[in-house]
């Protein structure tokens, strides 16, 4: 086992001599191996185009999109659903997620046109305002969110929990991997957990979906 | 995101082949980590082949008494595969330990083993990076490096792959089979899937192009106490600093790898000959090599206290 | 209505509503996905195009050439905005560095230009096609190497440097001393819903749908910085995201969806993408903090200083993490000491409790510290120390001061005789367990703010201010004090927020915006009701509003009445006289904290967490309790995992997203404990409230850090606690 390396030092050294002026591209072209990337495309190709037919809460729905679509753009600014939010873009928060084949998904990373013949659910698709899901019913109840952007994600999300639980399918804390999957609070901490809540209300949508499940947090 | 044209791939030959007649091909499945890549043009395919519809989705016991993982199942469906749970538990826990409850729904198999490093400086086109622009540099050394490589690491490439279930495999000895553009199938043990970095680390694994990840098997289960310990700052949803997949046996001996240490899981079978005489014996070989920056020297003597705790607990 | 004096009984006292846990108005919308936010409002103007922002991909220095051609042919393109191109640009008063960047360049990701097109992702496509050649320069990045070049710099709210006796005589003379130096890194704000507008021209007005916490501030700022005139900009922002501070002032969102807009000659819509808000907008700022205390052997402070240290772009501010210390506790000799130097990062700002919550990381480490070396408890060392009066001006009391209820209190709910004072000692399984405290406090701050409130003819009252509701509850309290005051039910009032047609409220920042905006009602309503009282024939002094009826001896009349002939409405705004100059006010809190810390790895997890808060009159006391917990729990990621990390040779802080800030997610935060104690206080406003949000962040990551110190025995001085800190210092593992 050596100590730490110098590599630090050489680094400096070479960044140093190129400091003056440095000339980068915003994007400079990529490459690797198993992807030879072509360079910067200089002449506007047309852009290729994908029909896809899903059906969203109950609804057949059949858009022609940029197939770069992921299926969270498709939502929001084709569909006009924007209850599901774009809160990075890059699965890193949750606040995208909708049901898609009965599975929560996060709706920024996947492309609109994979999901021909799917059955998608989205906040929009578990109730109204005025007929409120159980969960977003029990959500307002114990103020389970504060500035409510990550809520629908964290709304979808905590259906599907439950519904894993109940599928048996285990978690990270699950104690033993063989028995049947429990209703703990560490449990739903845990499956909850990609969905971030900046404003922090986490000890409330606990309870909400506690409460849901029909157990004290 | 650069434009790309579409296709549903029919069959895995099918799909192999069509990669090969375009070099800027890229196959889909989970797409959680390519379409992420590919917004930042780090992924800049032209052509997509979406290998969804291939019929790779089983888990089917082996003639050999062990399971073969189809490519595409997802990581949900393979951490709670009662079969998985019973025999593999290190890969199941790996497997529950890695992203979040939406990222297992839609991540696959196949996907999972090629999933990208997580360096910041990979993900920042702005930044020198020889894997994703040969030749350009290595901003992580002598940057931010704390979640970096100490072992196997070059001069060119510091970065760790990501993968927790690649951890839990490597204990378990999977192999990986693939089809080739030809038609010609053929197995690679996960130990020689996985290339250090050293002057080429844009060249990750030993696939060639066009070559599609069609299964991974798993030898007949091998028994003991199956452990999968991840070490993070956040209690969830949080990439590794260090991990340990251990499976112990009664008598002591068995098997070690580790995660977030390196540009594939690391294992050395020398090492687990010291099993029985307890983690500083096994970490002194495992480690042996190592060669950390200065933000992450940690990671050594955490490696080796958490395989302390792992080996206490398979023990217990 | 100027508010002059201690407020007396008035109609809120009646707490038939106000005071009340009830739930928000806005949350059916919220959980159902219908409460609209800027980028998605698809209904508000037609044929919307997209912009998407490129940022620079140098720290400092300048722009030497940029190449729009590739770009520019780039399918469905319609326009790209650069400095070059945008015409005449004024930086606006509040912001530090320039929205649009250009030739010259001020920090890493400053927006350089925004690409418009037809669709999202063909303006994705063509961005990355600009091609920029830049000259960099040197810059500076690295606080720490910059203490001695940093100059003494004011703080919001009061000079940056103070002092009372001789503290350097009486520090040295003290016997029990302590002398040490913490640091906290930069944060992000990390709100959930990234800054985003959608902009409109109609010939020389413009028009904001956009998600920001301050209409009033950022209505003046967009007319200075595009050079027109204030009425020719309208901003909407009924809901917003998240903001916690990042969202005060413009960002390059609403600057570059304008000129977007007017170079495309079509609607605009603009929302930063996640990776580049880091480096894009505004962080809280690291600090350098040095704290000395010296104390008498039976712990009395005799001597407290304060200094800190932080950076920021050239003309920028500094961190007010000293100005907790000089209220916090008692003693005749004091100093605090602000510097900041030149750092070419990306503009630090407020966030959350600005000021307090750096300050109050390492304050409230230090007087643990300090009481361990005294051999005292160190919530009896705080108690000991405490102070009814400013200390630096003992003629100005505090108009209420419940510092040490709320850590008697907090004591008694946590089970804090259970601690062992001797750190290392307890154990549960696998983990070491720590039990730590820390004192929370905030300033209450006054501010004018106006409301207009109309009584129709089927009895429903409609409040509109330009307030913001950013998550803190503002539709809900403001729905409870006009229902209060007019004597409908809560169904029967309608709270319309954030649009700069309204009047102008005291927006949401600096935890003002509950007590003022609702104050600024109380004072619409007021008007109201004497309007009313006397259109009914009521002597106005006399006449009680309750149950949809005016009402006085024996005569009552049907509220509704008074606008049986179309509607009846008020407008009138709070002002504040001298009172927040003859009585300090504050905000007080206790929080308690429980951690195991992993034996072997030193991973550190929250166990249990309780705030106990005195704050004035609680309007909402769930909506409230929200804000307090949220805070915890921010103040959780502070102390365990935030920190925006510098590269000190780009300069630029590396981990810019959501992966590589971590923020805590629910597997970090136990179920949370929150007490409030009964508070009024006259002095604050009529409605006797005051700021609670920011009071929540205050000192909880210090309760960690002393929890942890408890459970390990390792003092970690340098923020965020993570278990590299401790592992060289954690007992041997089997």
């Amino acid at each position: 086992m050596q100590g730490p390396s110098d590599f630090d030092l050489s680094r400096r050294k070479l960044l140093l001599g190129t400091a003056a002026s440095v000339a980068f591209g915003a994007a400079p072209p990529v490459a690797n191996a198993q992807t030879p990337v072509a360079p910067a495309q200089a002449a506007p190709q047309a852009v290729p185009m994908s029909k896809v037919s899903f059906n969203v809460n109950g609804r057949p729905r059949e858009v022609t999109l940029d197939t770069r679509t992921t299926l969270l753009d498709a939502l929001r600014e084709h569909l006009h659903l924007t209850g599901s939010k774009k809160g990075c873009d890059h699965g890193q928060c949750g606040a995208c997620t909708v049901i898609s084949g009965g599975r929560r998904i996060n709706s920024c990373l996947t492309l609109a046109v994979m999901h021909e013949g799917d059955e998608i659910r989205t906040i929009e698709g578990l109730g109204t305002p005025e007929n409120l899901h159980p969960m977003q019913a029990a959500f307002v109840k114990h103020d389970g969110y504060q500035c409510g952007y990550c809520t629908p994600g964290q709304i979808c999300s905590a259906v599907a929990v439950l519904d894993e639980i109940k599928a048996g399918i285990p978690s990270h804390v699950s104690a033993d991997l063989n028995a049947p999957a429990q209703l703990t609070n560490a449990e739903l901490r845990e499956r909850m957990s990609g969905n971030i809540c900046r404003c922090g209300a986490y000890s409330n949508i606990a309870e909400a979906i506690s409460e849901v499940a029909g157990r004290p947090a | 995101m650069r434009s790309f044209t579409y296709e549903r791939a029919r069959t895995p030959a099918d799909a192999a082949a069509a990669a090969l007649r375009n070099p800027d091909t890229k196959f889909i499945a989970g797409g959680t980590n390519l379409l992420d890549l590919m917004k930042l043009e780090i992924e800049t395919p032209a052509h997509l082949i979406d290998v969804n519809g291939l019929a790779l989705d089983k888990i089917e016991p082996t003639s050999e008494g062990g399971l073969r993982i189809g490519a595409l199942v997802r990581n949900t469906d393979l951490a709670a595969d009662s079969r998985v749970r019973r025999d593999y538990g290190v890969l199941s826990r790996a497997l529950l330990a890695g992203a979040s409850g939406q990222l297992r729904n839609k991540a696959t198999t196949a996907g999972n083993l090629l999933q990208r490093t997580r360096c910041p400086y990979f993900y920042d086109t702005n930044q020198p990076c020889n894997k994703r622009r040969p030749g350009s540099g290595c901003a992580a050394i002598g940057g931010f490096s704390r979640q970096h490589a100490v072992l196997g690491a070059s001069e060119a490439c510091i970065a760790t792959h990501p993968s927790d279930m690649a951890v839990g495999m490597r204990a378990l000895d999977a192999t990986v089979e693939t089809v080739r553009p030809d038609g010609a199938t053929r197995t690679i043990p996960i130990a020689e899937f996985y290339r250090l970095p050293g002057d080429t680390p844009h060249i990750e694994t030993t696939l060639q192009p066009g070559e599609l990840i069609t299964a991974v098997t798993l030898p007949k289960p091998v028994g003991g106490r199956q452990v999968y310990r991840k070490v993070r700052d956040r209690a969830s949803y949080a990439f590794a600093l260090v991990s340990v997949a251990a499976i112990v046996q009664r008598d002591g001996t068995g098997r070690v790898a580790l995660g977030g240490v390196a540009h594939k899981p690391w294992r050395v079978e020398a090492a687990e000959a010291a099993m029985p005489r307890g983690a500083k014996a096994v970490a002194a070989q495992l480690l042996a090599d190592a060669k950390p920056t200065r933000e992450n020297t940690f990671k050594l003597s955490l490696a080796e206290r958490t395989l302390g705790a792992v080996l206490t607990e398979a023990k217990g | 209505m100027k508010f002059e004096s201690p407020a007396t009984t008035n109609p809120i006292d009646q707490l038939r509503i106000v005071g009340k846990p009830v739930s928000r108005i806005d949350g059916p919308l919220k959980a159902t996905g219908t409460a609209p936010y800027a980028y998605e409002r698809h209904d508000v103007v037609a044929n919307q195009a997209y912009g998407y922002v490129v940022g620079s991909a140098i720290a400092k220095g300048r722009i030497a050439g940029m190449d729009l051609s590739h770009a520019k042919a780039a399918p469905g393109v319609l326009a790209i905005v650069t400095a070059d191109n945008a015409g005449k640009l004024d930086k606006g008063r509040l912001n530090t560095a320039k929205l649009l960047g250009g030739p010259e360049i001020q920090h890493y990701h400053q927006a350089i230009a925004v690409v418009v097109a037809e669709t999202f992702e063909q303006a994705r496509a063509a961005a990355q096609l600009i091609r920029v050649d830049y000259v960099r320069e040197q810059g500076a990045f690295d606080l720490a190497s910059l203490l001695d070049k940093a100059k003494p710099n004011p703080i919001t709210g009061g000079p940056g440097d103070t002092a009372v006796g001789d503290f350097a005589a009486a520090f040295a003379a003290a016997p029990v001393r302590l002398d040490a130096r913490y640091s906290t890194p930069d944060e992000a704000h990390a709100m959930m819903e990234p800054h985003a507008t959608i902009a409109a021209w109609e010939g020389d007005k413009l028009t904001l749908w956009t998600s920001n916490q301050m209409i009033a501030w950022n209505k003046a700022e967009m007319a200075t910085t595009l050079g027109i005139p204030k009425e020719n900009v309208r901003l909407d922002s009924p809901f917003i995201g998240g903001g916690f501070g990042g969202k005060l002032f413009p960002r390059a969102d609403a600057l570059l969806a304008a000129l977007g807009a007017r170079a495309a000659k079509r609607p605009v819509k603009v929302a930063l993408q996640r990776p580049l808000m880091f480096n894009n907008t505004t962080h809280r700022p690291a600090t350098i903090q040095r704290i000395r205390i010296g104390a008498t052997r039976d712990g009395k402070i005799t001597a407290i200083g304060h200094e800190s240290w932080s950076g920021d772009l050239p003309g920028g501010k500094a961190d007010g993490a000293v100005s907790q210390t000089r209220l916090l506790y008692a003693g005749t000799h004091r100093m605090t000491a602000t510097r900041l130097a030149t750092l070419d990062l990306a503009e630090g700002n407020a966030m959350r409790a600005p000021g307090e919550a750096t300050g109050m990381m390492a304050l409230e480490i230090a007087v643990d510290e300090m009481a361990e070396k005294l051999g005292i408890d160190p919530i009896e060392f705080r108690i000991l120390n405490d102070t009814q009066v400013d200390p630096e001006k003992p003629e100005r009391p505090f108009s209420q001061r419940q510092l040490v209820e709320c850590l008697r209190t907090g004591a008694e709910r946590f089970g804090w005789n259970k601690r062992n004072p001797q750190p290392g000692r307890v154990r549960d399984g696998r983990w070491l367990v720590g039990i730590g405290a820390a004192a929370a406090f905030r300033n209450n701050l006054l501010t004018k703010s106006a409301a207009r409130v109309r009584l129709d003819k089927s009895g429903v009252v409609t409040v509109e201010t330009d307030m913001t509701d950013i998550g803190t509850g503002s539709y809900t309290i403001i729905a409870q004090t006009a229902a209060e005051m007019m004597g409908v039910p809560l169904e029967n009032v309608k709270v319309r927020l954030g649009d700069s047609a309204f009047p102008v409220s005291a927006g949401s920042g600096g935890q003002w915006g509950g007590n003022n905006s609702t104050a600024g009602v109380y004072a619409a309503c007021v008007k109201l009701r004497e309007m009313i009282a006397q259109k009914l024939g009521f002597n106005s002094a006399e006449a009680e509003f309750v149950d949809g009826a005016v009402r006085a001896g024996n005569r009552s009349v049907p509220l509704m009445q008074a606008a049986a002939d179309g509607g009846i409405s008020a407008e009138d705004e709070i002002e504040y006289g001298d009172i927040a100059k003859k009585y300090q006010q504050s905000t007080f809190g206790a929080h308690f904290v429980e951690v195991g810390v992993d034996a072997a790895t030193a991973e550190i997890r929250v166990r249990r967490m309780l705030a106990v808060c005195a704050a004035g009159r609680i309007l909402n006391p769930k909506t409230a309790r929200s804000q307090v917990i949220g805070a915890m729990t921010m103040g959780v990621g502070a102390a365990l995992m935030e920190e925006l990390v510098v590269d000190k040779r780009a300069g630029f802080f590396v981990n810019h997203d959501l992966a590589g800030y971590e923020v805590p997610v629910h597997a970090d935060i136990p179920h949370q404990e929150m007490f409030f104690l009964d508070e009024t206080d006259p002095m604050s406003s009529p409605m006797k409230a005051k700021g609670v949000a920011e009071l929540g962040i205050c000192g909880v990551a210090a309760a960690v850090a002393n929890a942890v110190y408890n459970a390990t025995g390792v003092r970690v001085r340098d923020y965020p606690i993570t278990l590299d800190k401790l592992l060289e210092q954690m007992p041997d593992v089997g």
